[in-house]
């Protein structure tokens, strides 16, 4: 079973805990000056975002088929069975087309750096693959954050838009977004007034590239026919042309044996 | 002591301080990292050097696989002589856009590493496998140029035998390819301005390179006649101008049925840079297209040179917009490059100047044009007709 989050803005106190938790995890600096920066970066991979008197966490949405996963060259980027979108920095050689491609604009950079790596959160996939929580599902005082099974969290969150309808707005997000993504989001308000981007499609994203590129052996196959069929027309025209001689002239040597005999 | 140093002329000097300032550009590049040398940034992770180096790259040395097609596949054989010019500018082209990528990507060290692990669902494969084989291919093409110089005759017929498979080797790996750079953008549909984000943007692409490679012909004629001293073939360039016009006039065309049919010609009427950008772009190929149609035009030197200077501003523009204007809004951020981007950019472009003068000089890359003149008056040929190059 997939694992997810779900994220209850409505309960969320913005204390920043789960900055903290998180930073601990990857070995990261935190502090009073970090926590106010409210964008992700190489040293920050999850954040509350103040959006008024509401707040909203970012964090890699660990897409059921994510973007970055198909855009990437060397499959330094996987979606594992038990839901974490993981990374292989060994194997990464810095396109960031992962960067480029995200719709949630999640993959950040390390910019500064002279070996660089792509920094997202990876879910605690290595937490979960043990049996436990997410370090940020962990430590939220409030239980804004839960992690657990996807299936379940769906019922879990569908059962709070039923029992106390009036607090929030009545739809998840992450249910079909681009497919479905692993970050499940309730909402007070509507998903846009707290970030959240309500303008992608609910497509998979990879489909867009992937409807191309599955045509790769039929123009390579059809071409190589035409191709090949074309210039062994026009070649017999123009053998046929040399043997005939052009209008008016004689017939010339022929010293050099010519392609097929037809 | 004096005497030996070269004469210092303007362009010397211009073509001087661009390798300075190049210099030093990389030094930031390679101990100063990406973000020392460039103004990417996790909201705008591509910039100058994917828009021009690779994108403008790429496309701007597809004459070598159209010429190919044009002489060794339609047999069109009278443009055979710019055919080598061609191939030539296509081989250093697909070289410097590698070169490019080095300073771009942020692990060069690991660049062979798509060669090995594979992602078959991802453009970005595909375009590394087709850049890479056909670079080799490229190389195939252009390395009778060396045999022929040294008066190699036994590998120039190894090549010969396989020239034809090679020649449509090369012509569908530059479709793919060609056409993929558009590929790769199909992923951002919300990212993408929507006067540029179309699902028929690798058709765009691949239409376009073909125009941009004719382009790239007449004008890499003009400057190889002015710099060796050699009469301009008018009459063929003439011709390739009318294949330029009616290839140019078929990609607006599409463009425009594009955007009536996704119902966003609306956009046009915003005063926003996108649009201004975009009719930048535009005009600048509708005007030369308008103009090559007429034989005036076609056979005037000095005006040819300037539709195709204009063709290939526009392709530049196209692919700027696509890789940077378009994307800006959508990002939620500006991006202007950082100089040091600009540097390495015009020090790729010098080199490219530079090393075609170089090899025009010491290699027969203009030559076939006598020997074919020769074959016409009924001497047997040297050179096989249906050898590459």
């Amino acid at each position: 079973m997939p694992k997810a989050i779900l994220y209850d803005s409505t309960l969320c106190i913005g204390c920043r805990a789960c900055e903290g938790a998180c930073a601990e995890r990857w070995g990261l600096p935190y502090n009073d000056k970090i926590a106010a920066e409210e964008t992700l970066s190489a040293h920050k991979l999850t954040t509350i975002v103040t959006h008024g008197d509401h707040f909203c966490r970012r964090l890699c949405m660990n897409c059921l088929q994510p973007a970055c996963a198909s855009v990437c060259p060397v499959g330094a980027l996987q979606k594992t069975a038990l839901g974490p979108v993981i990374y292989e920095a060994s194997k990464c050689i810095g396109c960031r087309y992962c960067v480029e491609a995200c719709p949630f604009q999640v993959p950040t950079y390390e910019w500064s750096s002279r070996l660089p790596r792509m920094r997202k959160c990876d879910m605690c996939y290595a937490r979960q693959s043990a049996g436990k929580l997410t370090a940020c599902a962990e430590i939220c005082p409030v239980h804004a954050t839960i992690s657990g099974d996807r299936d379940e969290l769906i019922a879990e969150a569908r059962s709070r838009l039923a029992a106390t309808p009036g607090q929030y707005y009545q739809k998840i997000y992450g249910l079909s977004v681009v497919g479905g993504t692993s970050v499940l989001f309730l909402s007070a308000v509507p998903f846009e007034q707290i970030g959240l981007r309500t303008n992608l499609p609910n497509e998979p994203m990879p489909m867009l590239t992937w409807r191309v590129l599955e045509l790769l052996p039929d123009v390579v196959s059809t071409g190589s026919i035409l191709l090949g069929g074309i210039w062994w027309i026009t070649n017999r025209r123009a053998e046929v042309a040399r043997e005939e001689g052009p209008p008016g002239r004689q017939k010339g040597p022929r010293t050099r044996k010519e392609g097929s005999a037809e | 002591m004096t005497a030996k140093l070269p004469k210092i002329t303007v362009w010397r000097a211009i073509f001087a301080a661009i390798l300075l300032s190049g210099a030093y550009a990389t030094y930031l590049r390679i101990f100063h990292g990406l973000g020392g040398s460039t103004n990417l940034s996790d909201k705008f992770p591509w910039g100058l050097w994917i828009g021009f180096d690779v994108m403008g790259g790429v496309g701007l040395a597809s004459g070598g696989f159209t010429l190919v097609a044009m002489v060794h596949i339609f047999n069109v054989k009278q443009y055979r002589p710019v055919l080598r010019p061609a191939i030539l500018t296509a081989f250093l082209g697909y070289l410097l856009v590698t070169l490019g990528l080095l300073y771009d990507v942020g692990r060069p060290d690991r660049m062979w590493h798509p060669l090995v692990m594979w992602n078959p669902h991802s453009v970005m494969f595909e375009v590394a496998w087709c850049v890479t084989l056909y670079t080799t291919v490229l190389f195939l093409e252009f390395v009778p140029m060396v045999f022929e110089r040294f008066g190699l005759h036994k590998p120039m017929e190894w090549i010969h035998r396989i020239s034809v498979p090679l020649m449509i080797l090369g012509v569908l790996l530059s479709t793919l390819h060609q056409s993929s750079l558009g590929t790769l953008f199909l992923i951002v549909p919300e990212k993408e301005y929507p006067l540029w984000y179309t699902p028929i943007l690798p058709v765009l692409f691949f239409i376009s390179a073909i125009g941009v490679g004719l382009a790239m012909t007449i004008f890499e004629s003009w400057h190889s006649s002015r710099a060796f001293g050699r009469a301009l073939e008018v009459p063929l360039l003439a011709s390739i101008a009318r294949v330029l016009a009616v290839t140019m006039s078929v990609y607006l065309w599409i463009r425009f049925l594009d955007l009536a049919q996704r119902g966003e010609l609306h956009l046009l009427l915003r005063n926003r840079t996108e649009t201004w950008l975009f009719a930048l772009e535009i005009a600048l190929a509708l005007v030369p297209t308008a103009l090559l149609y007429q034989s005036r035009i076609r056979r005037n030197p000095a005006a040819l040179y300037a539709c195709s200077v204009m063709m290939v501003f526009s392709f530049i523009a196209n692919r700027l917009n696509v890789a940077i204007t378009g994307m800006e809004v959508g990002s939620g951020t500006h991006y202007i490059p950082k100089w040091s981007e600009v540097s390495v950019t015009l020090m790729l472009v010098a080199f490219g100047f530079a090393i075609f003068r170089v090899i025009g000089q010491y290699f027969p890359v203009f030559e076939a044009h006598s020997l074919e003149s020769a074959a016409q008056d009924g001497v047997e040929r040297e050179v096989d007709p249906l050898a590459v190059g």
